[in-house]
């Protein structure tokens, strides 16, 4: 849920940064696989929520523990953080499906419903993503 | 499908893809003289007061998309939980899916902690989602429910203010609503004279507002229960066309009647095991 003390924390949220640039190989544009460019489709959100969910989860992550940290002192976030890094890292390979048991046990998110869990479920998606190119872009290969 | 540009699955949630893609679609549209189609709305009149023993709430049943009325019977008060309903007004889909969404965190909720939820949670988690998405979601709510604290009355706008009042109207009629409220709310009432009041506020709403008609729906929670009367008032220009249009059976006649049994005689017999283990 929300904490509240927005404002005293909007130090700590995530910076606005472009919309997705694909870069390639040397820091170009990749034309072959993501298509034309232009700067302001790079720049501009198309849609007025688009910046603020993409940084949503981030963004209250930040909050939360700027707040714990506040209340309980440094040990508290660095117990949970910890807890989430090692839960983020027993996902399987990125092209099939992990079921994220226990990173949303951590999370809180096995006792709520949002949208996240109606709209857009990666296990009906309808794209398939090449192992091999998905390996190469997980292990910055690419 | 495999394609080769899908670096990373997609995110869950609301996708953004096609905005740039439907706004150039809508210029093309405008120019072309064809319009896209409008979402249904509720353009309503919903109201609610506090009584003595509980709330009760009222609602019309008209559901327009553009200058058509899409649904003569639509049923715009929503279950929340055993002891709180949920009026809604706006875009139609977005009350029905906001208040899905909050019943079945409620009932997550309970489930958890066997307590049964208050009203001030469904007010916070409907301020919270609807505050996230600044005003897209078109749904303007009242909310009223019975809980250990007393009978409480809120309501929600789209953009994630709320408000807790003794009596309240919403919609594109509330202004007509209101009038009635304002002029014969008493703090306390009785049941039933609530319930006219209500009646009253949503019948002006209906006769003042092009938004709003067709019948009435009130539902009134107390501390025993909840009885959702739906239509409380049905208006007489009734939609006279029967939604089922089967025959009951013994319709037809039967003049005759023949069986003729099927004789089978058994060729071969096999037993396969089934292994069990």
């Amino acid at each position: 849920m929300n904490t509240r003390g927005l404002r005293s924390q909007l130090k700590d949220s995530v910076p606005v940064t472009g919309m997705g640039q694909q870069v390639g190989a040397y820091g170009v544009q990749d034309t072959l696989r993501s298509g034309f460019s232009s700067v302001k489709n790079e720049l501009l959100p198309s849609h007025a929520l688009e910046l603020s969910e993409k940084n949503f989860q981030l963004n209250q992550d930040k909050m939360n523990f700027s707040n714990l940290r506040n209340i309980q002192g440094l040990h508290a976030p660095l117990k949970l953080q910890m807890e989430y890094r090692a839960a983020r890292q027993i996902q399987r390979l990125p092209f099939l499906q992990s079921s994220h048991l226990a990173l949303d046990t951590l999370k809180g998110n096995d006792e709520s419903i949002s949208f996240e869990d109606i709209l857009n479920d990666p296990s009906q998606s309808e794209m398939v993503g090449e192992p091999h190119i998905m390996m190469e872009y997980k292990l910055g290969l690419m | 499908m495999a394609l080769s540009n899908v670096v990373e699955t997609p995110a869950s949630g609301f996708n953004f893809e096609n905005v740039s893609r439907n706004v150039a679609l809508e210029g093309l549209l405008e120019g072309g003289h064809t319009k896209a189609p409008k979402p249904m709305k509720t353009g309503t009149t919903i109201a609610g007061i506090v009584c003595k023993d509980g709330v009760v709430l009222g609602a019309d049943t008209r559901a327009t998309s553009g200058e058509v009325v899409a649904d003569k019977m639509c049923a715009k008060i929503h279950y929340i939980s055993p002891n709180m309903y949920c009026c809604g007004a706006g875009t139609a889909a977005d009350t029905e899916k906001t208040t899905d969404l909050l019943s079945s965190n409620l009932t997550i909720f309970s489930m958890n902690s066997g307590r049964n939820p208050r009203v001030v949670m469904a007010v916070n988690i409907l301020q919270d989602m609807l505050f996230r998405y600044r005003g897209q979601i078109g749904a303007s709510l009242i909310l009223g429910g019975v809980d250990c604290t007393g009978n409480h009355l809120y309501t929600v706008g789209p953009y994630g203010s709320i408000d807790n009042v003794p009596y309240l109207a919403m919609g594109s009629g509330d202004l007509a609503a209101l009038g009635i409220l304002e002029d014969r709310f008493k703090p306390n009432m009785e049941l039933e004279e609530a319930k006219q009041l209500v009646r009253d506020a949503i019948h002006s709403g209906i006769m003042s507002d092009l938004g709003s008609g067709n019948n009435i729906d009130i539902c009134v929670i107390t501390k025993q229960g909840v009885d959702y009367i739906r239509p409380y008032q049905e208006s007489e220009y009734k939609d006279k066309r029967q939604r089922r249009y089967k025959y009951r059976p013994g319709t037809t006649s039967i003049l005759t009647e023949k069986i003729v049994p099927l004789e089978l005689e058994v060729v071969q017999e096999t037993v396969q095991r089934m292994d069990t283990a």
